[in-house]
């Protein structure tokens, strides 16, 4: 599978950003969610326990930016993946704003590193990627690396 | 609900109470159309194997979901889940079941927030750690 990589060529992506789109926060979304997870919680879709907590109304699950739609339209990276296969490596997610029905989130997304590596399974790129999601109110809700690795 | 957590309530070294989960892939199928995720190694066992893998394999974003519900369920609703970090080092299985667990590795308050600091993975039958990771969550104080 091992095609040639020009990583140096790929580092020129890092930092610029590959376009943003906005995503409204919905209830359906978030039940729709929830329930996918088999996530109970009614923090996520009682108004009125949701009322008397924390954030003082229904909020959406941290988990929710973990989804790819969450990721929004983004134009994709200035260079096609070089090798077949995909896996998940993970990410980090840090929340600092609640998320509530309404709420309308720009998200934007840009190359945060890439690497090269020899695996298991042949040579293998990790790509970093990322991701801010900011509110109506332009502030700064969550951001996110996550990791992708081709193989 | 269960009973709110506070700060003081809190040592060091001690376990959160696990989460148990059983998916299916029926339930992966759901994750995929809520999440938007259609990769077929998630729900088409010939595309799973043709890319040489034992079969159709949990998401891993499902997986850090399933660990963003354990803190959530912890801090219960006067608590906010502020970071959550997974590594997705090994392969889980529909129709395996999934424990995800959570250890208190600090606490410490910051800028007047009440912070706990964790060490978190999913586990599978075979005591495996299949996703490890960190978070961090601020829970109310009773001060």
């Amino acid at each position: 599978m091992a095609e040639e990589i020009n990583i140096e060529e790929m580092k020129k992506a890092i930092g610029k950003p590959t376009g943003s789109s906005t995503i409204e926060i919905e209830k359906g979304m978030i039940k729709k969610f929830a329930e996918s997870l088999e996530d109970p919680n009614p923090l996520w879709q009682d108004e009125e326990y949701a009322k008397k907590a924390r954030f003082g109304g229904i909020v959406a699950p941290p988990g929710l930016l973990m989804a790819a739609m969450m990721l929004g339209e983004r134009a994709p990276l200035p260079f096609a993946m070089p090798m077949a296969r995909i896996l998940d490596g993970g990410g980090e997610w840090e929340y600092f704003k609640p998320m509530r029905p309404g709420d309308v989130l720009t998200v934007a997304s840009k190359l945060h590193d890439i690497r090269e590596r020899e695996g298991k399974m042949g040579k293998m790129l990790f790509m970093v990627t990322e991701t801010t999601w900011t509110n109506q109110n332009n502030e700064l809700v969550a951001r996110a690396l996550g990791t992708l690795i081709n193989y | 609900m269960a009973k709110q957590v506070y700060y003081e309530d809190v040592e060091e070294g001690m376990e959160i109470p696990p989460l148990v989960k059983n998916p299916t892939t029926q339930q992966l199928v759901k994750w995929a159309g809520a999440s938007g995720d259609y990769y077929q190694i998630h729900y088409d066992k010939d595309f799973a194997l043709a890319s040489g893998l034992p079969g159709v394999i949990v998401h891993g974003r499902l997986k850090s979901s399933f660990l963003a519900e354990l803190l959530s369920d912890w801090v219960g609703e006067e608590g906010a889940v502020k970071k959550v970090s997974v590594q997705h080092r090994g392969m889980d299985f529909p129709g395996e079941q999934l424990t995800c667990k959570g250890k208190v590795t600090k606490k410490y308050v910051q800028d007047g927030e009440h912070i706990i600091e964790l060490e978190i993975w999913t586990e599978n039958p075979r005591g495996e750690k299949t996703a490890p990771g960190s978070a961090v969550v601020a829970l109310p104080s009773r001060g």
